[in-house]
C-alpha cells in the first residue's frame, strides 16, 4: 500500500495550533533526543539490567534480586549509585586520555542507531534517512574501536586479549549481520526503516520472517549474528567473566564502567528493535487493525486520535523488542560459551556460506515468485500460519509450566513432572 | 549565507594538504598510510560536493563508492607489507629501510 | 542551520587532520584519524549522500581504521619511542604542504563554478544502485576481483616468517 505522508510535528502543531519553521522544527528535533530518548535509553537500561538479574534467577531457580523496591525494581537505580560513588580509578602507565576517552566511543554509537528506529508510523525522525538500516549497522561498527582502545589503554594484558578476541568477533560477525539482513532488503526492495514498516502493517501474513522460507532462516542467521555482535552469551568471550575477569573493560570502575554496562544493554534493545522492525512487521498488530484506522485519521494534519494512534504503535513495538530481548537473556544463561576458534570457524564457515546462500536462493525466488503471484500468498499464508502455532505452542507450554510450578503439589514435591529422587526436581 | 560547493572544497583542500604534510613528514610507517586516508578523503570529499552541487548526481557518489573500497583494499595491502617490513628490521621507521639490499 | 552544521562539522576534521599531522602517539594520532573520518561522514549526509556515508562509517572507520590499529597494536614494541622527524625535514614540509594550500586555495577562489541548486533526491540510494549495474558494471565486477587479490596479496606478505636454521 501507498504510505500516508508523515505527520512530522504532530504534538507541537497540536498545542501550538500551526506547523513549525526550519529552525523550531530542529530545535524540536533536538529536544525530544535530549528529553526523551535518553531517559527512554536510561531507563531501557535499567529496567534490561533488572530484567537480566530476575531472568537469570529463575532460570537458576532462584529469586533473583528482590530487596530493594518492589520485585527488586529499584536494585539498578541502588547499582547506579553505587557505581556513581566509586573512586575514579586510572591505572599507571596507562594512556590517561585513551583511557577516559574509550567509553565516549562504545556508548554514543548505540545512542546514535536510535534514531533510525521506526517506533511509530509518525514517530520516526524526518526525514527518515533512506538508507537507515544500512546508517544502523555502520554506526554500531564504531564500537569495535571504543572496545579495542579499551582493551589497549588499559596497560593490561587480560584487557588486550578481550580486545584483540572482541575485534575478531566483532569484525568476522558483521557479515552474516549484513548479509542476513540483505535478504530482507532484496524482497522488500528499500533500505528506509520507515517504508519497511510500512510494507508489513497491513496484516501477520506480510511480515517480512513470513515472506519465504529463506526469510524465515535469515531472521535466525541474524538472531545469532547479532548476539555476537552484542557480546553477549554465548559469544561474551570479550567479557568472559570466569577467563578473564572482566575482559576489555577489566581497569574500568564506577561510571565509566556503567557507560559500558549500559551500552551494552541499550545496544541488545537496538538489536532487537532492527529484528522488529525488519522481520516482525514493525508496530504494527498482526490483524493490521492499527494500519487501517491511521490511514482513516491520516487525513487531517494533527489530531490527538494520531498521537494516540502513535502510542499504541510504540507500545506494540516495545512489547515485540521486549520479547527479542528477552529471548537474547534467555539464551545467555542457558547455552555454555565455546572458545574463540570454535565462535570463528562457526562464523566463517557455517554463518557465512549460510547467509550468502540464503541471500542468492532468496534472490531468485524474489525473481521468480514475484511479489503478488499466488504461490507467494500461499507461501506466505503457510508460513504465517506455521508461526504463529510454533509461537502459541512456545508459549502454551511456558504457561502450562508455570501454572502448575505454583501449584502446591509442585511445592511439596508431588507433582507428576517431579522425580522420585531424594531433594525432588526435575 | 548559504552552503556553497567553494565551502567544500576549501576544506577539501586543507584536508588535502595536511595529508601531504603528514605523508612527508612522519618516519611511522602506520603514520604515513594515515596521510594518505586523509588526502583519499579530501579527493572523496571533493567528489561528493562537485556531484551534489552540480547535476552530475550520482557519478560523484559511485566514484567516491569506488575510492572508498579502493582505499580500503590499500590499507589492508600496506598493513602487510609493514608487517613484512617490521619482521626483517625489527624496527617501524621507515628510515631504517634506507638500503636496496634486503 | 546547515552552515552551522557545515562549520562544526568541519572544525572536527580540521582539528582531526591537525592531531594527526603534529601528533607524536601513534595510538592518539589514530583516533584523531577517527574523529576526521565522522567528520566527514557527517559533511556526506549534508550533502545528501546517505548511503556514502553509512559506506564510510562502515568500511573506513568499522574496517579501514580497525586494520590500522591493529597494525599499530602489532608493530608496537617498547611503546613509548616516539619517532621525530628532523628541524629541516619539518620545515620543508610545512613550507611544501603551505605551498600547496596556497595554490588550491586560490585556484578555488578564482574560478566561478556554475551553481545548480539540485533539490534533495527522496532516496539516495536507487540512483546509486542503478549507476553500479548499469553505467559502472565493469568497474563494479573488477572491483570485487581486486579485492580478492587484495586478499590473497595480504595473507600471503603477511605470513609468519619461517625461522632460518642457524
Amino acid at each position: 500500500m501507498p504510505t500516508p505522508p508523515v505527520h512530522s510535528d504532530l504534538l507541537p502543531r497540536l498545542l501550538l495550533g500551526e506547523p513549525l519553521g526550519a529552525v523550531l522544527d530542529g530545535l524540536w528535533g533536538l529536544a525530544i533526543v535530549l528529553f526523551v530518548f535518553l531517559p527512554a535509553i536510561s531507563a531501557i537500561g535499567f529496567l534490561a539490567i533488572w530484567a537480566e538479574r530476575k531472568v537469570a534467577g529463575r532460570l537458576q531457580h532462584r529469586h533473583g534480586p528482590n530487596r530493594v523496591g518492589p520485585l527488586g525494581l529499584l536494585q539498578s537505580l541502588a547499582d547506579g549509585i553505587k557505581l556513581a560513588s566509586k573512586e575514579d580509578l586510572t591505572p599507571a602507565r596507562a594512556d590517561v586520555w585513551l583511557f577516559r576517552l574509550a567509553p565516549y566511543l562504545a556508548f554514543p554509537p548505540v545512542f546514535a542507531a536510535f534514531i533510525a528506529i521506526p517506533f511509530g508510523p509518525d514517530w520516526a525522525f524526518e526525514p527518515s534517512l533512506s538508507a537507515g538500516l544500512f546508517w544502523m549497522l555502520a554506526i554500531l561498527g564504531v564500537e569495535v574501536i571504543g572496545v579495542i582502545l579499551a582493551g589497549w589503554a588499559s596497560n593490561n594484558k587480560w584487557s588486550m586479549y578481550g580486545a584483540m578476541r572482541e575485534a575478531c568477533q566483532l569484525i568476522s560477525y558483521e557479515i552474516p549481520l549484513g548479509v542476513s539482513i540483505l535478504v530482507v532488503v532484496v524482497s522488500a526492495g528499500t533500505l528506509d526503516l520507515r517504508l519497511l514498516a510500512w510494507q508489513q502493517a497491513s496484516s501477520i501474513v506480510k511480515w517480512n520472517i513470513f515472506h519465504d522460507p529463506f526469510s524465515l532462516v535469515a531472521f535466525f542467521v541474524f538472531f545469532t549474528a547479532s548476539l555476537a555482535s552484542n557480546k553477549r552469551a554465548p559469544f561474551d568471550l570479550p567479557e568472559s567473566d570466569s577467563e578473564l575477569v572482566a575482559g576489555y573493560h577489566t581497569e574500568y570502575s564506577g561510571l565509566r564502567f556503567s557507560l559500558f554496562y549500559l551500552a551494552e544493554y541499550a545496544a541488545m534493545f537496538v538489536m532487537g528493535a532492527v529484528m522488529t522492525a525488519l522481520y516482525l512487521g514493525g508496530w504494527a498488530d498482526p490483524l493490521g487493525l492499527l494500519a487501517r484506522r491511521y490511514e482513516l485519521a491520516a487525513a487531517v494534519p494533527a489530531s490527538w486520535e494520531l498521537v494516540a494512534l502513535n502510542v499504541i504503535a510504540t507500545g506494540i513495538f516495545a512489547v515485540k523488542t521486549s520479547t527479542i530481548v528477552f529471548i537474547q537473556m534467555w539464551v545467555r544463561w542457558t547455552l555454555p560459551r565455546p572458545r574463540i576458534d570454535q565462535v570463528l570457524h562457526a562464523c566463517l564457515k557455517v554463518m557465512m556460506p549460510a547467509a550468502l546462500s540464503l541471500l542468492l536462493a532468496s534472490s531468485l525466488w524474489v525473481l521468480l515468485v514475484g511479489r503478488e503471484s499466488l504461490v507467494q500468498r500461499v507461501t506466505e499464508t503457510i508460513l504465517a500460519a506455521g508461526g504463529v502455532a510454533f509461537l502459541l505452542a512456545i508459549f502454551g507450554y511456558c504457561g502450562l509450566a508455570f501454572v502448575q510450578g505454583r501449584s502446591s503439589q509442585y511445592r511439596l514435591g508431588t507433582h507428576p513432572w517431579q522425580s522420585n529422587l531424594p531433594g525432588g526436581g526435575l | 549565507m548559504t552552503l556553497g560547493l567553494h565551502h567544500f572544497l576549501f576544506l577539501g583542500a586543507i584536508l588535502f594538504a595536511c595529508g601531504i604534510v603528514t605523508v612527508l613528514i612522519k618516519r611511522h610507517a602506520i603514520g604515513i598510510l594515515m596521510g594518505v586516508e586523509l588526502m583519499l578523503n579530501a579527493a572523496n570529499l571533493n567528489l561528493v560536493a562537485f556531484d551534489h552541487y552540480t547535476g552530475t548526481a550520482p557519478h560523484g557518489q559511485t566514484f567516491a563508492l569506488f575510492v572508498i573500497v579502493i582505499a580500503a583494499a590499500e590499507a589492508a595491502v600496506a598493513l602487510a607489507i609493514f608487517m613484512n617490513f617490521h619482521n626483517n628490521f625489527a624496527s617501524i621507521d621507515v628510515d631504517r629501510g634506507s638500503e636496496l639490499r634486503g | 542551520m546547515d552552515v552551522a552544521l557545515f562549520y562544526a562539522l568541519a572544525a572536527l576534521v580540521v582539528a582531526g587532520a591537525i592531531g594527526v599531522v603534529t601528533g607524536r602517539h601513534i595510538v592518539r594520532m589514530a583516533i584523531q584519524l577517527l574523529a576526521a573520518l565522522l567528520g566527514v561522514a557527517g559533511l556526506y549526509v549534508l550533502l545528501a549522500a546517505e548511503f556514502i556515508a553509512a559506506a564510510q562509517l562502515v568500511i573506513y572507520v568499522g574496517g579501514t581504521l580497525v586494520l590500522i590499529i591493529f597494525g599499530v597494536m602489532l608493530t608496537a614494541r617498547s611503546g613509548t619511542s616516539v619517532l621525530r622527524p628532523s628541524r629541516a625535514e619539518a620545515i620543508v614540509a610545512a613550507v611544501a604542504g603551505l605551498a600547496l594550500l596556497t595554490v588550491l586555495c586560490v585556484a578555488i577562489g578564482s574560478t566561478s563554478f556554475p551553481h545548480v541548486i539540485v533539490p534533495r533526491p527522496a532516496d539516495a540510494v536507487a540512483p546509486l544502485g542503478g549507476a553500479l549495474l548499469n553505467q559502472y558494471l565493469f568497474p563494479f565486477e573488477l572491483a570485487s576481483l581486486l579485492l580478492l587479490a587484495v586478499m590473497l596479496g595480504a595473507a600471503y606478505l603477511a605470513r609468519p616468517l619461517q625461522r632460518r636454521p642457524r
